[in-house]
C-alpha cells in the first residue's frame, strides 16, 4: 500500500444477500437473536423477514478494508452506523474511500448500499503497515 | 465473511480478526455465558425493557477500538457498562429508546485489548393489523403529474423523445410544458424534437440524506438546451468535483421504471 493516495477509492464489493448467509453470518458470530433466523418471529418483531446482524456487517466491513489494505494492515477503529437493513434476496454494495493518510496512519470512509437504501456507513482507522500488535 | 486475509489463516501463528471482538463473550445457543462468568443477569436493564413491554431490539451504531489482535489460546474477559438511556423517541419501528453499552475486553494479563461502544434501539413492537401482508419493495420515483397540457412531454420521453412545445402563431419555444404562449397568448401549439444537446447554465449536488432510488452523490443540472430552453435533469457520470458551468452536455433518454423514461445528461467527452 505505499502507494496509497487521500481521495483513493476502494474497490467495489458486491455481496449477495441470502437467508443462508444471514442465518451463517448469525449463528458464526454466536448471535442466536430470533430475528435472524426465523422468518415468523422477525414478521413477529415487525420486520418483513430475517435480517443480517450487525456482527455480520462489521465482519463484511472488516474484510471490505483488508481486502484493500492487505494482510500487513491492521485495523485500529471501526465506527459504523446502521440504517436499512440487508434483507434476503437483496444485494450490498460497498464502497469506501481514503480521506486522511499520515503516515500508515489511514482513515477511510464507508458505504454499504442494498436496493432500499444505506444499510451501513461509517468510518474506519487502519495502519496500513508497521503495526506493533502480537501479531507481528 | 468470505474474508481470505492471510494474517487470518496462515503462518505459524493466525490471528482472529478483530472485528469478531463482541462475539468472543456472548452466550451461547442454550443462553449461557461461558464458565467462570457472573451468575447475574448482566444485562438486567434490557430485560427490564422486555418486562414493560419494549421486547423489539435492533442495532443502530456500533464503535469499536482494536488495540490488539487475538492469537489462538488467548483468554478473554469482558466488562460492560450501560451508559446511556435516551427518552422515548418515536422511529419507523414504533416508540422506543436508544440504549448504549459500553463493553470492555481484557485479555488473561488483564491488558485491555479492545472497546465497543454499542447502540441498541429497544422498542415496543406495533401490533400487527389483520390481513395485512408485509413485503419488501425497492422504493421508486414519484411519477410526475400528466394532465392535458403536459403529457405530451412524458409521452414523448416514453417515445424516446425529447420533446419542446412550440407556439404554432409567432413559433416561440417553451419549456416546462404550459397551455399558453408567453409571448403572443396564442393557444395553439406543437412540439419539437431537441436533440438533447446543450450547456450546463447551473447546478448542485445532493449528498444528504441519500434516499433510494437516486444514484448518489447525486448531481441535479439545469441545462441550456441548443434549442433554446432550459430543462432541469440528472447528471450521470460525473465526480462532483468535476462539474462545471459552461460544459457540453448530451442527453440520454432512458426508462427509469414502468412507464416513467428520463432524459439523463452526460457530459460530452471532447
Amino acid at each position: 500500500m505505499n502507494t496509497a493516495r487521500v481521495g483513493d477509492k476502494l474497490p467495489e464489493l458486491v455481496i449477495p444477500i441470502t437467508a443462508v448467509q444471514i442465518v451463517a453470518g448469525a449463528i458464526a458470530t454466536q448471535d442466536f437473536e430470533n430475528v435472524h433466523h426465523d422468518r415468523a418471529a422477525a414478521e413477529a418483531a415487525g420486520t418483513p423477514d430475517i435480517f443480517m446482524n450487525i456482527l455480520t456487517t462489521n465482519g463484511l466491513v472488516g474484510r471490505y478494508l483488508t481486502d484493500w489494505a492487505g494482510a500487513a494492515a491492521r485495523i485500529q477503529r471501526i465506527q459504523l452506523t446502521l440504517g436499512i437493513p440487508n434483507f434476503p434476496g437483496d444485494r450490498m454494495t460497498l464502497n469506501g474511500q481514503l480521506v486522511a493518510l499520515e503516515g500508515s496512519e489511514a482513515k477511510i470512509e464507508f458505504k454499504g448500499r442494498n436496493s432500499l437504501g444505506n444499510h451501513v456507513s461509517g468510518i474506519a482507522w487502519l495502519r496500513l503497515k508497521g503495526a506493533t500488535t502480537r501479531a507481528d | 465473511m468470505g474474508d481470505n486475509n492471510s494474517l487470518y489463516l496462515e503462518g505459524k501463528q493466525v490471528v482472529a480478526p478483530p472485528t469478531m471482538l463482541q462475539m468472543w463473550t456472548f452466550r451461547d445457543v442454550h443462553g449461557k455465558y461461558a464458565p467462570g462468568s457472573t451468575d447475574q443477569d448482566t444485562y438486567e436493564v434490557l430485560t427490564r425493557f422486555n418486562e414493560f413491554g419494549f421486547s423489539g431490539s435492533v442495532a443502530v451504531s456500533y464503535d469499536q477500538t482494536y488495540h490488539n489482535y487475538l492469537a489462538e489460546g488467548d483468554l478473554v474477559h469482558s466488562y460492560s457498562t450501560i451508559s446511556e438511556i435516551s427518552d422515548l423517541k418515536s422511529t419507523r419501528l414504533g416508540e422506543g429508546c436508544f440504549v448504549t453499552e459500553l463493553a470492555e475486553y481484557y485479555d488473561a494479563n488483564d491488558v485491555l485489548f479492545g472497546e465497543a461502544c454499542i447502540t441498541y434501539f429497544k422498542y415496543r413492537i406495533p401490533e400487527k393489523k389483520p390481513g395485512k401482508v408485509s413485503k419488501i419493495e425497492p422504493p421508486k420515483r414519484i411519477s410526475p403529474v400528466e394532465n392535458h397540457d403536459s403529457k405530451h412531454f412524458w409521452q414523448g420521453l416514453r417515445d424516446g423523445k425529447l420533446l419542446i412545445q412550440q407556439c404554432q402563431q409567432c413559433g416561440t419555444l417553451r419549456h416546462p410544458p404550459q397551455p399558453m404562449c408567453e409571448a403572443c397568448q396564442s393557444l395553439r401549439w406543437s412540439t419539437i424534437e431537441s436533440t438533447g444537446k446543450g450547456s450546463i447554465y447551473s447546478y448542485t449536488v445532493m449528498h444528504y440524506p441519500e434516499i433510494p432510488p437516486f444514484d448518489y452523490p447525486n448531481a441535479i443540472v439545469l441545462v441550456d438546451l441548443d434549442e433554446g430552453v432550459r430543462l432541469v435533469s440528472q447528471l450521470r457520470g460525473s465526480e462532483p468535483e468535476n462539474i462545471a458551468i459552461g460544459q457540453r452536455v448530451q442527453a440520454w433518454i432512458e426508462p427509469v421504471q414502468e412507464n416513467l423514461s428520463l432524459p439523463i445528461f452526460e457530459v460530452i467527452k471532447a
